[in-house]
This record gives C-alpha cells, sequence and structure tokens, in this order.
C-alpha cells in the first residue's frame, strides 16, 4: 500500500513539473460554480468569494483513496452501483438486493469506505417535491445496508431529485431508468 | 384567447441597447401576451418633447409595460398637433372622441451635467383632471427605471392597485448542461448572471428587501443551500449539513429561512437564521414535509407534506404549532406559495397526467385552476397579488409563463435556445 501512495504522489509531481507533455492524471477542471455580481453598485466581475479555488487534483484509482479495485472490476458484483425503484415507490425490490448487500458487506469489512447514495427521481412534478422523493428512496437503500450491516457513519444520503437525469427520454422507458439511486463512493 | 399581440418586435429597437449594458446575460426574454381581460382601459400615451434625441426613449417602454399588464389599450396620438406636452395642452374633447379614457404627455431636457429631466402628466379626459404629475433627473442609462417607475404611477392612479414595472423576476437558464442564475427586470429585458454553474441550479428565493438571493447548488455533489448578495457576489453558505439541503424561504423580516433538512433523518423543515446559525427543527413527520413558504405577517408557514398518503399543502401556525390541511381535492397539491395580500395561496396540482398551476381562498376554499399547460410548475406571485410567474413546457424546451390572478390574462417568456424555469418574483422597489 505505502509503495502505492509514494507511485501516486511521484506521479502527481511529475505531472505538476511537466503538465504539457503528459497524459495527466491530475487537472485543472473549470470551476464548479461562478458567482457575479449584479446591478449598479459593486463591480462587474467576481468579487465573490467561490468556495473552492477551482483547481482539483483527482487521485489515481484503487490507491491513494484506498478503494479496492474491486469495486471498478466489472466481474465483480462491486461494481453494480445502480438501484431502479418502480413509480411512487420507495421499496427495494428483490433483484436489488444482492448488490446492495454487497456493498453492506464491504463497507463493514472496510472502515475506511465511506458511500454516498444519490436518490434521483424522473421528471415529473415540483423540483424540491422529487428531491424529497429521492431522498426517500436513498434513505431505503441505506435502511437496506443497515440491517446487513453496514455502520450509519458510512453512508451519507443525498438527493438530485428530478436534476440529473440517466434518460433525457420523455416516456416510461426513460422515467424507469431515472427512479433510482446510485452508490458512489467519496474518493472515486 | 380572443387576442394574440406580438411586442415583439415593438420592443426590437430597444433591445440593441440592452446589449450593450454590462454584465448582460445573452438569452434576452422576449414576451408575447397571448389572451387579454375583456375590458381594457384605452390610454393614449403622447412621446415626450425631445424624446427623439435619445433612441432609447421613455414612452415606448410606458406603452409596452401597461399593454402587457393586459388592463392597457393604446390609442393612437396620431394627427393630434400641435402635440400636447403639458397637461394644461391636453383637450379632452379631442381625446374622448379617439375613445382615450386618459392621456399622457411630458417632456425630456438636458441638464448641463449631461442628466436628463424627464416630467410626465397624467390626464383625466373625462373630468379634464390632472391625476398624476413627476419630475425625475436621471442618467440616459436609467430610461428604463424611470419608464417602468412612470409606469407604475399611471397604473395605480388609474386601477388602484399597487404596480410591479420597477420589480425585477430572478430565473434559472439552462443551455446545454451550464446552468446560470439570472435576474432580470420584470419585463424580461437586461438579464444578468448571478451565478454560472455546471451543475444544476435551483429554487432561487428573494430576501424580502432584494438585496440578496437564497437558492440551491448540486455543485457539490449533494444540495447545498447558499445565500448571495446581488451588489457585491458575495456567497456565503446557508446550510450544508450531512444529507440534502434545500427549498429555502425567507421570513418576512429577512432574519431567518426555512428550509428542508435531511441531517436527522427524512426531509423536515427547519428555521435558521439568515446568517446560517441556529438551525431548529419546527415539524416532526415521519413521512416528507418540505416546500416552507411564510405567508405574509410572519405569523405561520405553508408546506407540502405526505403524511397523509398523497402530497397535500398544510399550514402551520408558528405560535400555537397546529398543523392544517389545505387541499383535499386530488392526489398531488404542492409547491404552495401565499400571495402577498394574505388572502390564499397558489400551488401546482396534478389532474389525471398534468401539472395546472391553480389559486386557494382560505375564506371561501374555493379554488380555480388558473393554467392549462401539460407541466406548468414553480409558481411565484407578484408582489400586488395581481400576477402568477411559472414554469412551462412549449416544445420540449422549458419557458416562463405568467397569468393573472383571476385567470384571464395570459403571457409567456421565452429564450431562444435555452431552457428557462424556476422563476422567482422579486419584492418591490421601495
Amino acid at each position: 500500500m505505502r509503495k502505492w501512495i509514494i507511485a501516486a504522489l511521484v506521479a502527481t509531481l511529475v505531472v505538476g513539473c511537466k503538465s504539457t507533455e503528459t497524459q495527466a492524471p491530475a487537472q485543472i477542471d473549470e470551476p464548479a460554480a461562478t458567482v457575479a455580481s449584479v446591478g449598479g453598485t459593486g463591480g462587474t466581475g467576481g468579487a465573490g468569494g467561490t468556495s473552492t479555488s477551482g483547481i482539483q487534483t483527482t487521485p489515481v484509482s484503487g490507491t491513494a483513496n484506498g478503494l479496492s479495485p474491486a469495486l471498478k472490476d466489472p466481474r465483480n458484483i462491486l461494481s453494480k452501483r445502480i438501484v431502479y425503484f418502480d413509480y411512487d415507490s420507495f421499496a427495494v425490490k428483490d433483484e436489488f438486493r444482492p448488490v446492495v448487500e454487497a456493498h453492506a458487506r464491504y463497507l463493514q469489512a472496510n472502515k475506511a469506505a465511506r458511500v454516498a447514495l444519490q436518490g434521483h427521481a424522473d421528471e415529473r412534478g415540483s423540483r424540491e417535491y422529487n428531491i424529497a422523493l429521492g431522498q426517500k428512496r436513498a434513505d431505503a437503500v441505506k435502511k437496506l445496508m443497515q440491517l446487513l450491516g453496514a455502520p450509519d457513519m458510512q453512508v451519507e444520503t443525498v438527493s438530485f431529485g428530478k436534476e440529473k437525469p440517466k434518460a433525457e427520454g420523455h416516456d416510461e422507458s426513460a422515467w424507469a431508468q431515472n427512479r433510482r439511486v446510485e452508490i458512489t463512493y467519496v474518493g472515486e | 384567447m380572443s387576442r394574440f399581440i406580438r411586442i415583439i418586435g415593438f420592443l426590437l429597437p430597444f433591445a440593441a441597447f440592452a446589449l450593450l449594458a454590462p454584465a448582460t446575460a445573452r438569452a434576452q426574454l422576449a414576451i408575447e401576451i397571448v389572451g387579454g381581460a375583456g375590458t381594457t382601459l384605452p390610454i393614449a400615451i403622447v412621446p415626450f418633447e425631445n424624446e427623439s434625441t435619445w433612441p432609447l426613449g421613455i414612452t415606448g417602454i410606458v406603452g409596452a409595460d401597461l399593454t402587457r399588464s393586459g388592463l392597457f389599450r393604446l390609442v393612437d396620438y396620431a394627427g393630434i398637433l400641435p402635440r400636447p406636452v403639458r397637461a394644461d395642452d391636453v383637450k379632452s374633447g379631442d381625446w374622448r372622441a379617439r375613445g382615450a379614457d386618459a392621456v399622457v404627455v411630458g417632456s425630456m431636457r438636458t441638464l448641463g451635467d449631461g442628466r436628463v429631466e424627464v416630467k410626465f402628466s397624467l390626464v383625466d379626459t373625462g373630468r379634464q383632471a390632472e391625476l398624476a404629475s413627476m419630475t425625475y433627473t436621471v442618467a440616459p442609462a436609467q430610461f428604463r427605471a424611470t419608464a417602468h417607475r412612470i409606469a407604475d404611477v399611471i397604473y395605480e392612479k388609474l386601477t388602484g392597485d399597487v404596480g410591479v414595472f420597477s420589480t425585477r423576476i430572478a430565473y434559472i437558464a439552462k443551455q446545454g448542461t451550464r446552468f446560470q442564475l439570472h435576474v432580470a427586470e420584470a419585463d424580461g429585458y437586461n438579464p444578468q448572471t448571478v451565478v454560472t454553474s455546471n451543475e444544476p441550479l435551483l429554487s432561487p428565493a428573494w430576501a424580502p428587501d432584494g438585496t440578496r438571493i437564497a437558492y440551491v447548488s448540486l455543485e457539490n455533489k449533494k444540495p447545498v443551500v447558499y445565500i448571495q448578495s446581488l451588489a457585491t457576489g458575495q456567497r456565503q453558505v446557508l446550510a450544508n449539513f450531512r444529507g440534502s439541503n434545500s427549498a429555502p424561504a425567507w421570513s418576512p423580516d429577512g432574519r431567518r429561512l426555512a428550509v428542508t433538512l435531511t441531517k436527522d433523518g427524512g426531509s423536515q423543515i427547519f428555521l435558521i437564521n439568515a446568517d446560517g446559525t441556529g438551525a431548529q427543527r419546527i415539524l416532526t413527520s415521519q413521512g416528507i414535509d418540505t416546500e416552507a413558504n411564510f405567508a405574509p405577517d410572519g405569523k405561520s408557514l405553508l408546506f407540502t407534506s405526505d403524511r397523509g398518503g398523497t402530497p397535500q399543502i398544510y399550514r402551520l401556525n408558528l405560535a400555537s404549532n397546529a398543523v392544517e390541511r389545505l387541499t383535499f381535492d386530488g392526489s398531488y397539491n404542492v409547491s404552495a406559495r401565499a400571495t402577498p395580500d394574505g388572502k390564499g395561496f397558489v400551488f401546482v396540482r396534478r389532474d389525471g397526467g398534468r401539472f395546472n398551476v391553480a389559486i386557494q381562498d382560505y375564506a371561501t376554499r374555493q379554488v380555480q385552476v388558473l393554467t392549462s399547460g401539460a407541466l406548468d410548475e414553480s409558481p411565484s406571485v407578484s408582489p400586488n397579488s395581481r400576477l402568477v410567474l411559472y414554469a412551462a413546457e412549449q416544445g420540449g424546451r422549458g419557458i416562463l409563463a405568467a397569468v393573472s390572478s383571476d385567470g384571464r390574462v395570459k403571457q409567456r417568456l421565452s429564450a431562444p435556445a435555452t431552457d428557462v424555469r424556476e422563476p422567482a418574483w422579486g419584492p418591490l422597489q421601495r
């Protein structure tokens, strides 16, 4: 493990020096959000404080963040990350129990790992009420994970409501893909 | 439905000027009036003396404002010579013969320091009486604001209601994968960008004094509530607790907000100080409680809850903690916004597969459905309670629409190649 961390550090340093020549794992992203002033008072430009510097480095996966490569291995059930729901329902269907169970076991075995369960809803109805519906779905998955032994502290439930659809269509087949909970590991 | 007036062409000469303004966002909203009230008040607005010196002018904007309200009809002024400039010049008989119940006249004069003196008078032709007369000293950059103020005075004198032409609106514009919070004049002009993000923004809410806007951003991979000053662009986190943070609503005194937090499990409503301190849970339910909105007197909160099995609108009395269910018709009633006159609230109801904006009166419990789109949402009421701004869909794209609270006047605001949504009507500028 330590060897990997050193290798990652070295890689980051190298990238830092020669970022123009290498395919860099570290990159400078656009700031996530830019704020501006409005109206005749104040200046016209970014006097405001963004909460982040806008520069983000990406850790090399499976190394510095301590996450197992199994999480990304398509042959491993841990690479399955989406739980789908029926219309107006918050019940985790039997077909998704093995996935939830596998992640619960992984969290139990890896105390440093943290997941965010991101709930989503289809496009129908109020944006804020859909945030609450997605939250209810994420909470349902968390409850099942806890029953299966995952510690509360390692699981955060959040919701994107209808704001981040997986499928863009406006029919039941698209909506079915959008009523979901995504299991994401912090540091991925 | 009786009328279909396009005023886009009418406004085009002024759009060129708007583009020169600093920090102007690209997507300009264009307004169409798609239905008018049964009766309209005929008014003649005579171009002000010397007005042609300035390409932007003033009377064109005043006329557009009044027409857009759906309560006025413009009467032709051509052929009455010499053009009246002061109230004394108005020969009421000539104007009554043209069917004008009121006439607006005025003048513009450059002062030594580059500013302009704008004078106007409003004359009632029936009584041959001057109803209002004002003088403004402004820079040419303030002509649009001055025109909106004049329109407000005319509206107030002739309808007895407060005018809202000088107010601003906020909304979210989505272009490709870019989300922006815009603030524009109530007629959609001069949109300015408040925030730009690659992740969704939603639920903008104006502070009661109009200086700040609270909103929800997903930029941190979860909903977080921010408050941002419009003058400085400075922003602060209002709520970033474990779980989701959303649905901000200001108390009328601007000192606190209601927000929906999930930190204690489930979506629950909390009160929090405007500086982000003192989050305190005020409701307890097993299900969802969200979308809080203060009554204008600050004594109660409207909110959406599924505690009865389906989402419905409830009211919490903040003094007694008593909770009362307000909607009973249908299985999906959400997004309540109290009308500033204190008489009722607007909300979104689902009927079959359609979502429409409706208004309910507290006293009579009577519900009137105001809109007829397929996916109408996010209603926001004007400060004079006369109009409801909401998000609708047209041709697969998000547009803003407005309807009068009696359902008779309808208008649409759309921007090319942009999804516009989540409108929030700002407070009166005092």
